[in-house]
């Protein structure tokens, strides 16, 4: 057997460190929403790929570039995962519940899309796709790094917003305990409402960066639901930088297993480390 | 004496209408009609290429309701959403047969949803001809009918078939890199290929296998550049192929040679990155294949009604016109039989040769697969074309390399 070139491998590693990188954006409303609404929100995957289809409608046939939508699509997902948390606030879903209503969601959101733009491929033709710099034999396509990018600079945004910021901390002392949170004046339902947006706003931007880099169809929105999963519980609950250094463990195992033996490896690495870590630090998660 | 007699004779001619002549309309009215019932991926993962079958049903049973229908009777399509599930297929095919009551049976898309509704009309005695599925040793049922003529051994005689069309090149092949999705009916031909391509003395550089729903194709890409294979296998389906193109891209590598086992048509054509991509076909819209009768008039209709139904590519090839013969079959067994009793349809299908788009089928070989057609297909100008073998190639079209 011959070993792999080193090329091979560090091509492979920043192939699984952008691929993480997207994990993690998609995983970093996920797990705020899973952490501090207590919602296990199916519907952002839904959410994110609504918000890629807008993102191609804009671009392809709008004209617009494709990160100038974001202006467009987050105020949109914002809306929408308020108006999605205030329903589900409304008919007082718990947590388990949750995640068959968003499932359910999700189901009503594939049918929209497939509605409107059919079930047939979708892709984004944009002047980002094939532009990539070259370092030595390594190359960095330009859609990935911006989205790695995005997702670097969303993570420690939100970490220090909720670390440094009242509103922050009031979210956190809402998730920690509502009822003492609410004692001191903390409106429990402005913050979880505005919290529901971020997470779908979020979900938007994720969207675009999909839009950017992969081709679409509505049934794709399930493809990516055990992984970006697996890397919200690997990364803790609540977590804003979780789930992207999670992503990017996740991403960069399966990537160096698909370099070094078969491709087909690779998920039983990530969900074998996934395993792993929920049993040696049991409650961590 | 004259108006007297035209008067008697107009009273006659009302009198046979009414005891005659119209009975016979309301009897030919009210006769019910046939009713052919299927289920399709309407949603779900295998809805766009459903899509696809959905449309050429319609513009199908619109034609032959045009032609005066089966047996002077008008004929209905009911179609039922399977979900891209097997097991939901089962069902609605047990539906269709025990509570819609219908007169004849159309499969379903895909392997796994055919295979299930082969298993409902085997329990029911009833003829199914399905449209394309994919690995015919599986296919054990008498009464079934396959529509995509890919012979009844296509792990040996697809990958000869491409290797034939390499070897006639200035510059042939040496090496060979197989990489392959697990989907079922993908695999099994890689396997084959891999066979193949040892027999005919080329050297294996790379197998890899990878799972159906993979996300990340950069390490693939990285590892086939690597390898650097004089030609690459791509056992993909649907998106699979694009994908790797675009990961392969990513790494500024295009393979010197590539083909691409069941590539969603559209998004690969459409690509610049897959210039003289190759991969396999029973149909494209060029002559000799729109030679065949009624090809033209299906292409011109399948145009406007993709159009109408928004799918992005909506030229013909071989998903449409599997989808095409299906039904020329189904409608050549009724009227061969001269009925609609399953078993004198099969057997007349069994026993004879059919005229369809494809060219002229027959179903008594192993599992009542026929010959194969299947051809050798590359990306030229942003089309598929057909260039192999020689008397099949698009006028003017030869097999193009780097």
């Amino acid at each position: 057997m011959n070993l792999p070139s080193g090329t091979l491998l560090a091509q492979s590693a920043l192939s699984g460190l952008f691929i993480g990188g997207l994990y993690g954006l998609i995983g970093l409303g996920l797990g705020l929403s899973w952490g501090l609404l207590h919602v296990i929100n199916l519907a952002h995957f839904g959410l994110a790929f609504l918000a890629a289809y807008v993102c191609y409608q804009l671009a392809s046939v709008g004209g617009m570039d494709p990160l100038a939508t974001l202006a467009i699509v987050v105020p949109l997902c914002f809306a929408l995962g308020v108006a999605m948390h205030a329903l589900l606030m409304r008919f007082r879903v718990s947590p388990l519940n949750s995640l068959l209503a968003t499932f359910g969601i999700t189901a009503i959101i594939e049918a929209g899309i497939q509605s409107v733009w059919t079930a047939d491929f979708r892709k984004l033709e944009s002047s980002y796709a094939a532009q990539k710099f070259r370092i030595g034999e390594l190359f960095l396509p330009l859609p990935e790094l911006l989205t790695l990018a995005i997702a670097v600079a969303l993570a420690f945004g939100i970490w220090a917003a909720m670390r440094y910021t009242d509103l922050g901390k009031a979210m956190r002392a809402l998730a920690e305990d509502a009822p003492v949170a609410s004692a001191f004046g903390v409106n429990a339902r402005m913050h979880a409402l505005l919290l529901a947006g971020v997470c779908g706003a979020l979900a938007g931007v994720a969207g675009v960066c999909l839009a950017l880099t992969y081709t679409l169809t509505p049934a794709q929105i399930y493809a990516w639901v055990g992984v970006v999963f697996a890397a919200v519980m690997l990364g803790g609950l609540g977590s804003p930088l979780g789930p992207l250094a999670a992503g990017i463990v996740i991403g960069v195992s399966e990537a160096l297993t698909m370099a070094v033996a078969s491709p087909s490896w690779a998920p039983i690495v990530s969900f074998t480390i996934l395993i792993a870590l929920l049993l040696v630090r049991p409650g961590k998660t | 004496m004259k108006k007297h007699t035209s008067v008697w004779h107009r009273l006659g001619l009302a009198v046979a209408v009414t005891f005659f002549a119209v009975p016979v309309a309301l009897a030919q009215g009210a006769q019910p009609p046939i009713r052919i019932g299927s289920t399709l991926a309407l949603t779900g993962p295998l809805a766009s290429t459903s899509l696809v079958h959905k449309v050429v049903g319609e513009i199908y049973v619109e034609q032959l309701n045009k032609r005066g229908g089966l047996l002077g009777r008008q004929v209905e399509w009911i179609v039922k959403d399977d979900q891209s599930k097997p097991d939901l297929a089962r069902t609605l095919y047990e539906q269709l047969v025990t509570s819609d009551k219908v007169d004849l049976l159309m499969g379903p898309y895909a392997t796994g949803a055919i295979l299930s509704a082969m298993g409902v009309a085997q329990r029911f005695n009833k003829v199914l001809v399905h449209h394309t599925f994919g690995i015919p040793s599986l296919a054990k049922y008498e009464m079934q009918f396959p529509a995509w003529s890919l012979g009844a051994d296509p792990a040996n005689t697809v990958p000869n078939t491409v290797l034939d069309a390499l070897g006639a090149l200035p510059k042939p092949p040496k090496t060979i890199a197989v990489v392959t999705s697990k989907f079922p009916s993908v695999h099994f031909m890689s396997l084959g290929a891999r066979e193949v391509a040892k027999k005919r003395g080329l050297t294996e550089v790379l197998f890899l296998e990878w799972d159906f729903g993979n996300l990340d194709y950069g390490p693939i890409a990285a590892r086939v550049k690597d390898a650097r294979p004089d030609f690459v296998w791509v056992g993909a389906i649907g998106l699979e192929g694009t994908q790797l193109l675009e990961a392969m891209s990513k790494i500024d590598y295009a393979p010197p040679l590539h083909f691409y086992m069941y590539p969603a048509p559209g998004p690969m054509s459409k690509s610049p990155l897959a210039k003289n991509a190759l991969s396999m076909t029973v149909f494209e819209e060029h002559p000799p294949f729109t030679n065949a009768a009624g090809a033209a008039e299906f292409i011109s209709l399948y145009h406007v009604r993709a159009a109408n139904a928004r799918i992005p590519d909506t030229s013909v090839e071989v998903q449409a016109a599997a989808s095409y013969t299906a039904w020329q079959i189904l409608e050549a067994g009724v009227r061969g039989a001269r009925s609609l009793d399953d078993k004198a349809i099969g057997a007349w299908i069994k026993a004879n040769r059919i005229d369809t788009i494809q060219g002229r089928l027959r179903f008594d070989g192993p599992s009542n697969y026929g010959d194969d057609l299947m051809r050798v297909k590359q990306v030229q100008n942003g089309r598929w074309v057909t260039v192999w073998p020689k008397e099949y190639a698009a006028p003017g079209a030869t097999l193009q390399v780097p």
